[in-house]
């Protein structure tokens, strides 16, 4: 189990909640298997995966909404999965906000200290104080039906943080957005979360927002973890290749090690593997036109036949046809004309291990 | 889009009948309400409001009235105490059991009414079911009088007949309340008590007021349970027209106090209506 954390993260490195052997059935279906995790105090911690991946059901069995079939959570010492969801001191914020209609956005935020029973002067202290920090205090007195999308998600946000929860679930809360505005909640979202140093736990699908957002990355696949690593770590050395596939572009290069040489269709490069068939996951962006230059030391090259070129801004990708089956996905900067017959070039070290993801049912 | 003709083919039907056979008996009994009979008992068509008066005037028919509505009041309150858990019940926690007990709560009234009312005579009558059970157990020497041809009685069977009709629109609120917010309620720490009280309740209030309106007004202009079941103590205000428009012919006076009570039923479900769109926030 990967344990790595960035060091840019900022996070103490102590253990806030700890996700020990956790299984889930739903009758014969097996949503989850013998997932660990540990999530960190302060850490923002994306739990990534496609629809049906088991994601949600993590995040629901952490809430109290749904009890594992086996395995533990724990957060510090207290055992977290044998209590309520009303005693956790954990608040979400649901997909569709879930804000309660009959309660004014003022009354929705003061819901959980109400319920909580602090004094009325301090609750209405902290709801303007949380109201102010997702700049929703002018809307304090409206229904929910009446502001939009982007506010009831702040308001989701402020309705959760205002008691000081130790971790915060999000469980896909900007899906519902359109993409400028889930590009600026992105960013809003984390740096309130850096602000306030609460840890995160963030549900999506969206492999780009996580990227953005996270100190880690769990990837989950058919209700296992497939890498945990930071978004750097596991876009840079994918464990699987799944995770090569699913985070970013990439080519899957399958070949065979003999005497510390790899052989793949009509490329070869020195490695120190042992004999055997070995599979590896190639960035396109780390693929050059060699554009006539004299060969680097230890680079590989190739020659092909350009079949694709599509357009990017800042970059093409191109698709080139190298003989024997071969085919490479190279970013290149935008070369400004149609490209035919070309050489590319890429550095071994470019080449990550990676091992097989083998179908799940 | 559809053209005037076949609007005016679909709406004209309804509103046909709507008028013939609504509008006008009202209008016809409206036009009564002011006229009187004579000695010879013919209808004589001189327009005043003696017939409204006596409605006020004469005990009988006002303290009948009020006795109706006390009735109505009573079976709106225990159809909501019966009705209101069991439609929450069926909504939260009868899992897989919830299609079975729905159509248990809804055969009921597919049984005629009569024979819903004459089985409570069976069950209260003075030889009947529970007073044999009764003194079979030596809890009572004799029949218990008051079980039949009582208030009570009326009461019972309306409680029965009507509870389901105020089960269904609680039933109908409570299953439109999104999971979600039952969830968030407790992921912000509020018990399953608070989360009935601060979220629940005040979002099934619609199919409260709508479940009142239906037992209240349903009871309170049935005839037949205090007919059957009710005695002399247990009249209603139904009886008392159903009596005036028969035996006793005297069209107008039957013709007045049912008016009354068409406004008054007006004002209540004008009222209610109110009373759920303030309440309703989807």
């Amino acid at each position: 189990m990967a344990t790595v954390r960035g060091a840019d993260a900022g996070t103490s490195s102590r253990t806030l909640l700890s996700i020990r052997n956790v299984a889930k059935r739903f009758g014969k279906n097996v949503v989850l298997r013998d997932i660990s995790l540990d999530v960190a105090e302060g850490e923002f911690l994306t739990i990534l995966g496609e629809s049906g991946s088991g994601k949600t059901t993590l995040l629901r069995i952490i809430a109290g909404f749904e009890t594992a079939s086996a395995g533990e959570v724990w957060m510090g010492e207290e055992r977290l999965d044998r209590q309520p969801p009303y005693r956790r001191r954990v608040n979400t914020v649901f997909q569709h906000y879930a804000l309660f209609p009959h309660l004014t956005v003022e009354q929705n935020v003061a819901y959980g200290l109400r319920v909580a029973k602090r004094p009325e002067a301090e609750i209405a202290f902290r709801v303007k104080e949380a109201l102010d920090k997702v700049k929703m205090s002018a809307h304090a007195k409206s229904k929910p039906s009446k502001i939009s999308g982007g506010q009831q998600q702040r308001i989701a946000l402020a309705r959760a943080l205002v008691n000081r929860p130790r971790l915060l679930l999000l469980d896909e809360p900007l899906s519902a957005l359109d993409a400028n505005l889930r590009r600026q909640m992105q960013v809003e979202l984390k740096s309130l979360q850096r602000e306030v140093g609460i840890s995160f736990i963030f549900v999506t699908h969206d492999q780009e927002e996580a990227m953005v957002m996270s100190d880690r990355i769990a990837l989950l696949r058919s209700g296992e973890l497939e890498q945990v690593a930071t978004p750097r770590e596991i876009y840079g050395r994918p464990a699987t290749a799944y995770a090569a596939q699913f985070i970013g572009h990439t080519n899957l290069l399958k070949g065979e090690v003999r005497a510390g040489v790899v052989r793949c269709g009509v490329l070869t490069w020195p490695a120190a593997l042992p004999d055997g068939p070995a599979l590896f996951s190639l960035r396109p962006e780390n693929i050059r036109l060699a554009a006539g230059t004299p060969a680097g030391t230890g680079s590989v090259r190739v020659r092909g036949k350009v079949r694709h070129q599509a357009f990017h801004g800042a970059t093409e990708l191109i698709r080139v046809e190298c003989g024997d089956g071969l085919v490479l996905v190279a970013r290149t900067p935008g070369s400004g004309g149609a490209l035919d017959d070309v050489e590319l070039e890429f550095s071994p070290t470019d080449a990550i291990l990676v091992r097989e993801s083998p179908e799940r049912i | 889009m559809f053209s005037r003709a076949y609007k005016a083919a679909v709406t004209l039907p309804p509103l046909v009948w709507v008028t013939v056979f609504l509008l006008m008996p009202y209008l016809l009994m409206f036009c009564y309400s002011f006229w009187s009979v004579s000695a010879s008992q013919t209808i004589e068509h001189s327009w005043n409001l003696a017939n409204y008066g006596q409605l006020l005037r004469v005990n009988v028919y006002w303290q009948t009235l009020l006795r109706s509505m006390g009735i109505a009041a009573r079976v709106t309150i225990f159809s909501l105490v019966l009705g209101y858990p069991l439609a929450y019940f069926l909504s939260f926690y009868a899992g897989e059991k919830k299609d079975l007990l729905y159509q248990l709560v809804i055969i009921p009234l597919w049984v005629s009414y009569l024979v819903r009312a004459y089985a409570w005579k069976t069950i209260l009558g003075s030889d009947g079911v529970l007073n044999t059970l009764l003194q079979y157990v030596h809890l009572t020497k004799h029949p218990l009088e008051f079980l039949l041809y009582s208030p009570f009685a009326v009461v019972l069977t309306l409680t029965h007949i009507y509870t389901p009709f105020a089960f269904l629109p609680i039933y109908a609120a409570l299953e439109h309340i999104p999971l979600n917010l039952v969830e968030a309620s407790h992921d912000l720490g509020a018990t399953p008590g608070q989360t009935f009280w601060k979220v629940i309740f005040p979002l099934s209030i619609p199919g409260v007021v709508a479940g009142a309106t239906f037992a209240f007004v349903l009871s309170l202009g049935d005839f037949l349970a205090p007919l059957l079941l009710g005695g002399p103590s247990g009249i209603m205000i139904s009886n008392i027209v159903v009596s005036l428009f028969g035996a006793a012919y005297n069209w107008p006076l039957g013709a007045a106090i049912s008016f009354c009570m068409l406004l008054l039923v007006v004002g209540l479900l004008f009222f209610s209506e109110r009373l759920e769109k303030k309440w309703s926030f989807s």
